[in-house]
């Protein structure tokens, strides 16, 4: 055999923010890269033909360009090709459930360790934040078409960025006082910087589309009356923003948040920075959130950093069912935050103020599994306990905001709330509407929301040329 | 940016803006809300509307000075511009024509009250309003109520004017004198609200009241405002602002409202301290 140079089987470690001092600080987990590091990172890809990387992407980023480029030294060469299917790369690299999509198929996985593909996004785009002599992005010459997108999430933002390289002219209208939905009320600054969001925000706007704050499609206008007011195309991407409770008893006692409060509150409204800031959220000793996801990860990380004592997470199913990426369950056990699993509430226990001071639970077993596949948890009879607390978060998930489907007729809506749309171009029953992200979908991920604007993107593109 | 065209003061601690919003002016009804930023770092909080301009593109607002964000709001001047302004939010208030209605407004929610109580004499309803304030000088808007109601009664805590008395006084002899009422609709502080519901409940009377919890989004998302509706959680922003009054679980409600208030002290000690030393003025 020939000398071929040995393929490092391990990846770069990412290097982090020790757990004891990062559970104190709202800043970034992850520091990031240096450029050696990724060139070396980079170094391990094998250019294979297969190419699952790509296949494995719901945006389809050419990896395998993006990864050689960076390898050989030509940033802006790794920048063109990250960029040419994915507007929110440095957004991506942080968030996207990796080790489920591009890496879960690396060829180099089924020796060792695949390419940190997600690291590597990360650079990249951090790598271009910093220049500050950006090229123009290319725009294709003006269709004189006009289409609205509500919501500028992850669905929004992308689908706005597309059709606007593509000529058309996008109005993007958001309800709240900033632009990124969830990637600014819903996920901490410690996992995605703001101002990281927000520079992917400004690229979309040089790209040309008109982002309207503070404008509550349905309350303004209606979805008709945008298209009666010349609109030719409508993308919604409204998203999953409505709570759920528990209906418990006690669950409106005072110190009970939903885990959107929790994280809007925080996030949103930069609450951890209180008295600068004037949003305040409860300084607690004991918190207790319920749910397993990655939302639930959040909001118990969020109470460490905002100076809790003690974290519980509570969840009815065993370690194994957590729905949150493993990342983050390590990333929360690292930080302290103790798991009580198996285990689920049953009732909240308030003082004479309507402060709640204890939850009673209950101990849970597994039977067989259900419609998920899942097991499914059993209620130990007789197993009552209670825990002091607080503060209790509510993270059991989330349904569409019913304020879009209320005000629209002809849209068709599933029992769940969610909207009904064609999984393969984002069309609803409704002409001249597309829809995509947490609305069609009900509460899933960053990138699978990106994935339907793309596709939404490309077809209304094809009905507006057609 | 949302510009402030027109500033009035109608008591020294009670202020009117006029706010430049045209695609909020378009949609906005009586009964609904906005919500407002005062700056970068503010807080949203929600002001129920108290009129608007379609032609113009105004929203009337009416607040008073309480906490830090209302007494940051009530050092701007017209020409200057907040934040953010989002509405108009929630649901408006039914206005049919049901015959005889009492209105009641208590203190600067008297601002709230005059759209609502125009709407519903448009609808072809008779109105007899009770408007009550804590004394003579916290009273504005004794005529535009008067124009609005077939019948007005104003009543103080104090009797530095009109009649000496608590709303719930006159309204309780209103219910007794008038078979005829068919609904009652009360807004104002809290407390108030609570006791005119306690009121009109053995007439058997319909009651309106329009709630004012915490809220952060006031577009359904994050649950702050919820309340206990008879067995029902609802959220103030989205079912709301008006419930019937009969079912409102008043105790959650008032207990919920409290949640800040060491936060709120804090942020006002900071505010009144800036004020002093930054602005060379009282807070």
């Amino acid at each position: 055999m020939a000398d071929k140079p040995k393929i490092n089987l391990n990846r770069i470690k990412m290097p982090k923010q020790e757990p004891e001092i990062r559970a104190h600080n709202f800043d970034e987990v992850a520091t990031g890269y240096t450029l050696e590091m990724a060139k070396e990172e980079a170094g391990r890809c094998i250019q294979c033909k297969k190419r699952n990387c790509v296949a494995g992407c719901p945006v389809n980023v050419n990896i395998p360009e993006f990864v050689m480029a960076l390898r050989d030294g030509d940033m802006w060469g790794a920048v063109d090709q990250l960029k040419a299917n994915n507007a929110l790369p440095g957004i991506c690299g942080r968030v996207c459930p990796q080790e489920s999509q591009c890496e879960f198929v690396c060829t180099l996985g089924k020796k060792g360790a695949p390419i940190a593909i997600g690291r590597l996004e990360r650079f990249v785009a951090d790598w271009e934040c910093d220049q500050s002599d950006k090229p123009k992005p290319q725009i294709a010459p003006s269709t004189g078409k006009k289409v609205a997108i509500v919501g500028s999430g992850p669905a929004g933002l992308t689908t706005a960025a597309d059709l606007a390289k593509l000529g058309h002219q996008i109005t993007l209208f958001e309800a709240l006082h900033v632009a990124g939905g969830v990637l600014m009320y819903g996920i901490p600054e410690f996992r995605l910087p703001k101002g990281i969001v927000q520079g992917e925000v400004d690229y979309v706007k040089t790209l040309g589309v008109d982002v309207r704050l503070n404008s509550v499609i349905g309350k303004i206008d209606t979805i008709d009356e945008l298209l009666a007011d010349s609109y030719d195309a409508i993308f919604l991407g409204t998203g999953a923003g409505l709570p759920m409770f528990l209906g418990l008893p006690g669950e409106n006692l005072n110190g009970i948040y939903s885990a959107n409060e929790y994280l809007t509150r925080t996030n949103l409204m930069k609450a951890y920075l209180f008295p600068e800031y004037d949003t305040p959220i409860k300084k607690s000793r004991r918190v207790v959130v319920i749910g397993g996801g990655n939302v639930a990860m959040d909001s118990a990380r969020c109470a460490m950093r905002l100076g809790a004592e003690e974290v519980y997470i509570v969840y009815r199913r065993s370690r194994e069912e957590l729905p949150a990426r493993a990342e983050e369950v390590e990333n929360a056990e690292e930080e302290g935050i103790i798991f009580k699993l198996l285990t689920n509430p049953k009732r909240f226990i308030g003082d004479e103020n309507g402060w709640v001071t204890q939850m009673e639970c209950l101990e849970m077993e597994l039977g067989e599994p259900d419609d998920s596949g899942r097991r499914r948890p059993i209620v130990k009879e007789g197993s009552e306990f209670l825990i002091d607390v607080d503060t209790v978060v509510v993270a059991l998930g989330t349904t569409p905001n019913p304020l879009i489907p209320s005000t629209t007729p002809g849209l068709d809506t599933t029992r769940k709330g969610t909207v009904v749309a064609e999984e393969e171009t984002g069309k609803t029953v409704k002409d001249k509407v597309w829809a995509g992200g947490d609305l069609v979908t009900g509460a899933a991920t960053v990138i699978s929301a990106m994935g339907a604007g793309k596709r939404a993107a490309a077809a209304i593109d094809a009905y507006l040329k057609g | 940016m949302y510009k402030i065209m027109h500033r009035e003061d109608l008591t020294p601690q009670i202020h009117l803006f006029e706010i430049e919003a045209p695609a909020v002016a378009k949609k906005a009804q009586a009964g609904q809300f906005v919500i407002l930023m005062v700056d970068e770092k503010g807080e949203r909080f929600p002001l129920t509307i108290g009129g608007w301009d379609r032609e113009k593109g105004s929203v009337t607002i009416v607040f008073m000075e309480v906490g830090k964000t209302t007494r940051k709001l009530a050092k701007l001047k017209a020409g200057d511009s907040i934040h953010a302004f989002i509405g108009p939010l929630g649901i408006p208030t039914h206005t049919d024509n049901v015959g005889t209605v009492v209105c009641v407004a208590g203190g600067f929610a008297t601002a709230i009250v005059v759209p609502v109580a125009q709407a519903l004499k448009d609808a072809g309803n008779k109105i007899i309003s009770v408007m009550g304030f804590r004394n003579k000088d916290l009273m504005f808007w004794e005529d535009k109520l008067k124009e609005v109601s077939d019948e007005l009664i104003i009543c103080t805590d104090d009797g530095s004017y009109g009649r000496k008395a608590l709303v719930t006084e006159p309204l309780k002899e209103i219910l007794e004198a008038n078979k005829d009422v068919k609904l009652v609709i009360a807004i104002g502080p809290t407390i108030m609200m609570k006791f005119a519901s306690l009121t009109t409940q053995p007439f058997g009377v319909k009651t309106l009241v329009s709630l004012n919890p915490i809220m952060v989004d006031g577009t359904g998302m994050c649950g702050c405002c919820r309340v206990a509706i008879g067995d029902d959680t609802k959220f103030v922003c989205v079912d709301g602002p008006d419930f019937d009054a009969h079912q409102v679980d008043w105790d959650v409600l008032m207990a919920r409202q409290k949640s800040y208030c060491d936060e709120e002290k804090t942020s006002v000690d900071i505010w009144e301290d800036y004020c002093r030393t930054q602005m060379g003025g009282k807070a």
